[in-house]
């Protein structure tokens, strides 16, 4: 029989005659993702194997990308009522109780990504091998949309990995990776691509009981009489970083665990933890409509096609430039990172070893990242440089200066970027010979931990410019915003009023506290005076001179500057910080809308002005931009969306 | 055979290190890694560009096994630039370069990064062959009786004395004597006194501190550790070395009666160095500017007891070959291996008999100027991480005839095992 998406395959040679390979290899994409007709096809694949049983049952991809990407989301998003969201959950969870439960032992060969409902099917086979690549990771990242895995992984996972990690990787939907996948007992075996085949071959044979009968006593316990205890605990951990009211899938997820052996299906409709319920729930909207605008901020990179960057000269120690350069190296470009003197770039470089010690977690991936990362006080990479990034001080006079001399030696197809987030493009472009050539590339801090970088036209940028600057943000695995030359442009434009607001409470006598836990309890990941100490406060009164309308400064931030406490850097601001620590008294989890409310509408005020000025193209980028660029609460579905529907 | 020059597009190198009885900071790679990204990302081309990588190394760790592939592969060249090993002792780095010269003669490479590295510091400590069979006994025994019985076997003496890897490495395998004691040989043999040898080595110090006061020394990249220090500059040099302090050190390799001391010796150092050899058409090809050229080259074998007068044996013939006396080049360089090595070559060409009996000349070469030796010192001061000398003393001598507006020199180094190195370069 023949297949649209699937090709199954049975081998004759003497040994393994009889096993036979399910080979997915969605049609007209780059990735397989399960689709209606996709899950058709595998409950023919099922009947074609119940009418002649094979000895064993691989799953594989025929995909370069990777095994299962997950569910179509675009079938996902048209399923908007409960009736449709049911349907969709049924077919799946039926399909894959259909699989776990053939006569003849199955595997899934796993080799790169295998998300939500492709860990379900791996989680639906008797075994699952992990091919030990960077590419290979494991994750349920429904989550992430506001919604449950609901194909058997909440039934399964827990009983495969015990349920404490089972709840972490469905509560967080992080990624886990192939000798991960082996050490948490989620894959039986972790091998190198060349054995692959042969490994799949000799597992799905071996008779080897599944994981499900060696899960340990104890966590066999807790996934049975303890489950109480432990889904008590999983709650307290979520409560830390979400409110029910605003997240309700990771509630969901430990309910239906917990009290309906993982079946959405069986949950009443009228339980606040029921599909019903999530599908209905703004959340469930906004946290799909955030994950299309991520799709949509990296489909700016895909302009300047040809543009294949690897050198990337940094100019500019400090924090700022040296985790830019720190932060390239580790994507695997080569960093020139220029500073005055060799003693003013160590410290950067010394940062990058630690932070590529931590993120890669091997010594010797770590030393070659560092390899990548040239101190360069003389500043000879700009020669041969392919993206030049200046990040010095926001001097104009200095930056001119600086560019000048780049301008004369940089390769005439290189990007010449500045990282301002004070100056106009336009007024540092003036000295420039070719003024079209200067482009923003604006990243935030801390530049490891922001997705979001802007990239910004000035007057006479060239389009070509941009659309390579924002190639090369798509290269360093970050996402793309285009933006204009205005002050601020948008990420610092919306937070200046914000924080200003906030830090007119505290000369009204607000304590930080009781305004910071305010704004963490509407959904911030951080309050804006914590946000005014991290950034700085000389930054915080620059920065409000020019962006805040209100010619007054908050009279607290000018005391506390001038008498040169600037938050984080200097121990102490509006908080003293220890250890890298805001020392908050009191404060805690208060909600308090009216008060959020308060500091909420300077910003939203700005968001609404800079889509109507142009500065960001329409209001679902403005959305994408404020919740990328400040972690504005991904609930709302960003400032303009929450504007809308509130 | 007419010696096509080679041309010197550029050389870098780290600081030297001096061996601190600890592991340094950087392995052999990292140090070749990082001064070689400084050197490449100052080129008109990309790494990818290079022909080939060629190392010079006496001590690569065991994780480093042909460590010039190693390096090319961590230089960002990639996967088709080839990278290999050479190892002739002290001259290592100079091999290198002459291997670099050796293709590029032969058409096969045009662009050649070249150069020598060592981290004596980590040079590791080796088990004793009884160890080294107790563990082989060990991996037979396969009951638990035979392996308890193997552990009362077990003398501490054979687990307390690890060979020491460097130790090892300075000793001359064949007639058996440390490098020291060749040394004491040409002491011995030449009647250089402890005072005289001493003085000589309170010059180089002082030769290498007046240079890094006056900035002499810009060929170094510094480097920058993981904790975020730097290493700027050669860190043995006592610039308060004096002949008094010197005095009271004891001898170290002829215990009790001998001369050669640590003080008189050269140091035992972490460093690398690079060249970036080119042919003409190179040059053509990627508009390089050189800063020099290598126009000959010569090996030499002598009496491995007295290998400290390799220089007298390589140097010579290059002389000979060109019509030069000792004082017609500008400027030499040759390796401090030990004071006394280097006071024992320049007599050498002063002795009618030695150069006669040994070197085959009618007459003495006569007196080297010695204002034109070492201008900036050497390795008593500077240190003598065995790969990368060869290839600093050939880069310094460029950089000390580009500064005194000269022309032509000889970089020299003696060899453990009986062998000298040298090499004609001229500024350009």
């Amino acid at each position: 029989m023949t297949y649209k998406h699937w090709k199954l395959e049975r081998e004759t040679g003497d040994q393994n005659a009889g096993l036979a390979w399910a080979i997915l290899d969605t049609a007209n994409s780059s990735t397989n993702t399960l689709g209606a007709e996709v899950m058709a096809e595998l409950g023919l694949i099922l009947d074609e194997c119940e009418r002649t049983p094979p000895r064993g049952l691989v799953f594989k991809s025929a995909k370069d990308a990777g095994f299962i990407a997950g569910a179509n989301i675009e079938e996902f998003t048209t399923a908007d009522t409960p009736e449709k969201a049911r349907a969709l959950i049924q077919r799946g969870w039926d399909a894959y109780n259909r699989l776990a439960a053939v006569s003849y032992p199955t595997l899934a060969l796993v080799r790169g990504h295998c998300m939500g409902g492709g860990t379900e099917l791996a989680l639906a086979c008797r075994y699952r091998i992990a091919v030990d690549e960077p590419g290979t990771k494991f994750a349920l990242p429904e989550v992430m949309l506001g919604i449950v895995p609901g194909w058997g992984g909440m039934l399964r996972l827990p009983q495969i990995v015990g349920p404490a990690a089972a709840l972490d990787m469905m509560l967080t939907g992080k990624n886990i990776d192939a000798k991960r996948a082996k050490k948490m007992g989620l894959a039986d075996a972790c091998v190198p691509p060349r054995v692959m085949e042969n490994a799949a071959r000799m597992l799905v044979l071996s008779g080897k009981p599944p994981r499900q009968a060696q899960l340990p006593f104890m966590q066999k316990l807790m996934n049975g009489p303890l489950k109480g205890m432990v889904a008590k605990g999983a709650k307290k951990q979520v409560a830390k970083r979400a409110r029910q009211e605003h997240y309700p899938a990771p509630y969901a997820i430990i309910d239906q665990w917990q009290n309906y052996g993982g079946n959405t299906l069986a949950v009443p409709a009228d339980q606040p933890t029921s599909l019903d319920a999530l599908i209905r729930h703004s959340t469930t909207r906004n946290l799909i409509k955030v994950f299309f605008l991520q799709d949509r901020l990296k489909g700016f990179g895909k302009d300047a096609k040809s543009f294949a960057p690897r050198h990337v000269h940094v100019v500019g120690a400090g924090v700022m430039g040296g985790d830019i350069a720190a932060w390239c190296a580790l994507r695997g470009m080569t960093v020139t990172l220029q500073d005055q003197s060799v003693e003013r770039i160590a410290p950067a470089v010394g940062r990058a070893a630690k932070f590529f010690e931590k993120k890669l977690r091997d010594r010797k991936l770590a030393r070659f990242a560092l390899d990548r990362l040239i101190a360069d006080p003389k500043g000879d990479g700009v020669r041969q440089a392919d993206v030049i990034i200046e990040a010095i001080f926001e001097n104009l006079d200095a930056k001119q200066k600086l560019f000048a001399d780049i301008e004369a030696r940089a390769r005439p197809d290189a990007v010449i970027a500045s990282n301002t987030s004070s100056l106009k493009l336009a007024d540092i472009a003036a000295t420039f010979k070719d003024p079209s050539r200067l482009v923003g590339i604006h990243f935030f801090n801390p530049v490891a931990m922001m997705p979001l970088v802007e990239v910004v036209a000035g007057e006479k940028t060239a389009p070509e410019a941009a659309q390579k600057a924002a190639a090369f943000v798509r290269r360093i695995d970050k996402l793309p915003l285009p933006v204009k030359d205005a002050p601020g442009f948008l990420v610092n434009a919306v937070l200046g009023p914000y924080m200003n607001e906030a830090m007119k409470c505290v000369d009204e006598g607000i304590a930080p506290e009781t305004i910071d836990a305010a704004l963490v309890a509407f959904g911030m990941p951080m309050g804006p005076i914590e946000l005014a100490d991290t950034v700085g406060l000389d930054v915080a009164v620059h920065a409000g001179k020019q962006l805040v309308a209100d010619a007054v400064p908050p009279k607290k931030l000018v005391e506390l500057f001038e008498a040169g406490k600037l938050g984080k850097k200097s121990g102490q601001g509006f908080y003293t910080w220890v250890d890298g620590k805001a020392q908050k008294v009191g404060g805690g989890d208060t909600a308090n809308p009216e008060l959020a409310q308060r500091m909420l509408k300077p910003l939203l005020d700005a968001t609404q002005r800079l889509v109507k000025e142009g500065v960001v193209a329409d209001a679902e980028l403005a959305d994408a931009g404020v919740i990328f660029g400040t972690g504005f609460a991904p609930y709302t579905g960003g400032p303009m969306n929450y504007l809308a529907n509130r | 055979m007419k010696f096509e020059p080679v041309y010197i597009v550029d050389g870098a190198r780290s600081p030297f290190l001096k061996s601190r009885n600890v592991p340094g900071p950087f392995s052999a790679s990292d140090l070749a890694t990082i001064s070689g990204r400084a050197l490449l990302a100052r080129q008109p081309f990309a790494a990818e560009d290079l022909d080939e990588v060629i190392v010079g190394c006496a001590s690569p760790s065991v994780d480093e096994v042909n460590i010039g592939r190693v390096i090319a592969l961590r230089l960002g060249c990639g996967n088709k630039v080839p990278g290999w090993t050479v190892m002739r002792n002290c001259a290592s780095g100079m091999q290198a370069i002459d291997s670099a010269i050796a293709n590029i003669h032969s058409g096969r490479s045009q662009l050649v990064l070249a150069g020598g590295v060592d981290a004596l510091s980590r040079a590791p400590l080796l088990y004793s062959d009884k160890m080294v069979l107790w563990f082989s006994h060990m991996a037979q025994a396969r009951t638990l009786g035979a392996r308890l019985g193997m552990f009362a076997k077990l003398r501490p003496g054979a687990v307390l004395a690890p060979v020491i890897g460097i130790v090892k490495g300075l000793t001359d395998p064949v007639v058996n004597l440390m490098m020291g004691q060749t040394a004491e040989n040409l002491a011995w043999k030449f009647g250089i006194s402890r005072q005289q040898m001493d003085g000589f080595s309170v010059g180089s110090h002082q030769k290498v501190s007046a240079a890094q006061k006056a900035g002499h020394f810009d060929e170094i990249v510094p480097l920058i550790d993981t904790n975020g220090k730097v290493y700027a500059e050669d860190d043995g040099v006592r610039h308060d070395s004096n002949i008094a302090g010197l005095a009271k050190l004891k001898p170290f390799f002829d215990r009790t009666y001998g001369k050669i001391t640590p003080g008189n010796s050269s140091q035992i150092t972490d460093g690398a160095a690079w060249l970036l050899l080119a042919s003409a058409a190179a040059v053509e090809k990627y508009q390089l500017t050189p800063i020099g050229k290598i126009t000959d080259t010569q090996w030499a074998g002598l009496d491995p007891a007295q290998m400290g007068l390799g220089p007298v044996h390589a140097a010579t013939p290059i002389l000979q070959r060109h019509g030069l006396g000792l004082n017609d080049l500008d400027a030499w360089e040759i390796n401090e291996a030990f004071a006394a090595q280097v006071m024992g070559c320049v007599k050498a060409w002063e002795d009618p008999a030695y150069c006669q009996e040994q070197l085959g000349l009618d007459a003495p070469l006569g007196k080297l100027d010695e204002t034109r030796l070492n201008i900036d010192g050497g390795a008593i001061a500077l240190g003598h991480p065995v790969g990368a000398s060869g290839a600093r003393i050939v880069l310094h001598l460029l950089h000390v005839l580009r500064r005194e507006n000269k022309k032509r020199g000889i970089a020299t180094i003696c060899i453990g095992g009986g062998q000298g190195g040298a090499v004609l370069v001229e500024a350009v």
